[in-house]
């Protein structure tokens, strides 16, 4: 079976009629894990464990008992949910060796669907970053820097100059996630998003990035940055894997008191072929400085997609999503330097061997164990909720978010079913050049487009949309309104069937599966 | 407006981490200069909104014990420990103030 195949339509179908077996996907998968080792997408490979689970779901299918579509699925997941008896790290020094005693309830509700959990994958330390460039495992490498698709357009500076210095970002901050769907290691995997870190790094390597509206998937264990706006992501190969994924994460948690209590009923995805009764909203302040003319061309050219398949697409105004990127700076930082005060090196961690006190055993913990990164927004928190500043800088951040989710109130009251908008500003940057700016600079310029749905608690989803002349992968984003999720990946689905983005062609995939070029699709969008 | 030597050294003790050098310290300026635009914005009159759920009934359950009694599991990730105890440094000892504590903030 094609590693790249729908997991409804055609993995799951191979399985149960026994055209391919767990054990073989998982076999070919961590094979591909290995061969693709200079991405750094992984921190840990599962292999014992992931085989054993291969192995007990392909029991299930020869007695005809399988557990769902998701049996036998090989899955990955951010190294920032704990799953019991792996190591979790968060990329970092503070949590090296750190093995989790419990399963996230999203982990455990994968297991007890039977999918093979592969491994962690690497991100920034602790989801700060948009590269996946700033954790102690090092950064990772977007797969498409070693597509045929880059190399061709890439013109060496000199003769010396070969791929390696060459390689560009996953984007971040689950660009470990990003890149093994990406490159085939795998056919799902979680992600988190906090200020965009799912739709980001989906958008540069070109895969479906869903992130769902707050409240609906189980944060309980998912090591927490924004209490207020973490959500754990889904990234796959196409949107109807999406909706499978969703299906089976959705719903109420006891152990998340932040989860909705209606009844999440799972769904497939309606072939729509007329989109005349849907409004899209394209919000004009999301031209925000900065947006490459490629990508502003594309959004535009998906704007007169839908026009002309009979949609109403209307100019809205978000008019306070320049603020959202400072709100969210404050409020980020504010909620960090609580969560991680939690890392002081007593029940867990990193322990320093200071022994004078126990105060400063837990400065000298940190200082060993965070990075720069990390301390920084820990400071910074801990300055805007200082008492003289509370007010002026913790408590305006507030109002100034009722601001923004109320702009996005009053556009989808106005008739406007989805709003379409780039995901970023550009195509991914080289690492060389990514490196130059500092990680907070970084942040706030490539959050921008991306933020304010978090910021709202709404859904977004990243569909990849057509290579850029750099021929790397640019993506678009639609906003739905809140637990619409059905709405919006609809939609979503529609716009991928119209825009066929092109299959990334690795050799490193070619040489393990010939079967994975056997359906090649040509870019016909851009 | 640069924040004062005395801040800073009251954030370090705050936040149990470390200015480390200059540059700890002109993060923090940006940041603060970065943040300084939310007051561009007017919210007269509007409420400070401490989450998206906010119009919905937190839920809450019975005060039943549904789990527990994994004391060996919660005890296997700590460096120190004696029997069922977490072992810390003693405690009720301030940080050294500033001009005993080997901090780059000594320097300022």
């Amino acid at each position: 079976a094609a590693l790249n195949g729908g997991l409804r339509s055609q993995v799951s179908a191979a399985l149960k009629e026994g055209r391919v077996a767990p054990t073989e996907l998982c076999q070919r998968c961590l094979a591909l894990i290995k061969s693709t080792n200079f991405l750094n997408a992984y921190i840990t490979v599962a292999e014992e464990t992931a085989l054993k689970q291969a192995e007990e779901s392909e029991e299930r299918y020869r007695r005809g008992q399988p557990l769902g579509i998701l049996d036998g699925i090989p899955i990955a997941v951010k190294d920032n949910f704990n799953t019991a008896g792996i190591e979790t790290t968060c990329a970092s020094n503070m949590l090296k060796g750190y093995i989790s005693p419990y399963n996230a309830t999203v982990v455990q509700k994968l297991l007890d669907q039977g999918a093979v959990l592969l491994g962690k994958t690497n991100l920034d330390e602790f989801a700060m970053g948009s590269g996946s460039t700033d954790g102690v495992f090092g950064p990772v490498r977007n797969p498409w820097s070693y597509s045929k698709q880059y190399k061709e357009k890439s013109v060496p500076k000199s003769h010396s100059e070969d791929e390696e210095s060459n390689w560009v970002i996953t984007g971040g901050s689950s660009g470990g996630s990003a890149a093994a769907v990406s490159s085939f290691t795998c056919f799902a995997a979680l992600g988190s998003d906090t200020g965009g870190s799912t739709r980001n790094p989906a958008a540069h390597c070109g895969v479906v990035g869903l992130k769902p509206t707050y409240g609906l998937i189980s944060r309980h264990g998912l090591i927490p940055l924004v209490n207020s706006m973490d959500v754990p992501g889904i990234l796959t190969r196409c949107v109807d894997d999406a909706a499978v994924l969703l299906g089976s994460l959705a719903g109420h948690d006891p152990k998340d008191s932040t989860t909705i209590q209606d009844d999440f009923k799972p769904f497939e995805l309606p072939n729509l072929t007329d989109v005349s009764k849907l409004s899209i909203g394209i919000p004009k302040e999301y031209h925000a400085p900065g947006l490459s003319s490629e990508i502003l061309a594309l959004w535009s050219k998906a704007a007169d997609l839908f026009k002309k398949a009979g949609a109403k697409v209307v100019e809205v105004s978000l008019p306070h999503t320049r603020y959202s990127i400072v709100c969210y700076h404050v409020l980020c930082t504010a909620e960090v330097a609580s969560n991680m005060a939690r890392f002081d090196g007593l029940e867990y961690g990193h322990r320093s061997d200071m022994k004078d006190s126990t105060e400063s055993m837990y400065a000298a913990t940190r200082r060993e164990g965070f990075n720069d990164v990390v301390r920084g927004r820990i400071l910074s928190g801990n300055y805007f909720l200082l008492k003289q500043n509370y007010e002026k800088y913790f408590v305006k951040a507030q109002k100034v978010r009722r601001l923004i989710a109320n702009d996005f109130v009053k556009v989808f009251r106005s008739g406007v079913d989805i709003l379409l908008t780039p995901t970023t500003l550009s195509d991914a940057a080289p690492y060389t050049e990514f490196i130059q700016e500092d990680n907070r600079t970084r942040s706030a310029q490539d959050d921008i487009l991306t933020q304010a749905a978090n910021m709202a608690g709404l859904p977004a989803i990243n569909v990849p949309t057509a290579l850029s002349e750099r021929g790397l992968p640019v993506g678009l984003q639609f906003i739905g309104r809140s637990f619409q999720e059905k709405q919006l990946l609809t939609v979503a689905k529609w716009f991928e069937k119209q825009v066929q983005f092109p299959m990334i062609q690795l050799e490193e995939v070619k040489r393990h599966d010939s079967d994975v070029f056997h359906h090649q699709k040509s870019a016909s969008f851009s | 407006q640069k924040v004062s030597v005395e801040v800073l050294d009251h954030l370090e003790h705050l936040a149990l981490v470390d200015f480390r050098d200059a540059e700890g310290v002109e993060r923090l300026q940006k940041a603060i200069q970065f943040a300084d635009q939310l007051h561009e914005v007017n919210t007269d009159g509007v409420e400070p909104m401490d989450s998206v759920l906010e119009d919905r009934c937190l839920y809450l359950r019975e005060d039943d014990v549904t789990e527990g009694n994994c004391t060996k599991e919660l005890l296997e990730n700590a460096r120190e420990k004696v029997e069922e105890y977490f072992v810390a440094p003693p405690g009720n000892i301030p940080l050294p103030k500033l001009e005993e504590r080997e901090t780059f903030l000594q320097g300022s």
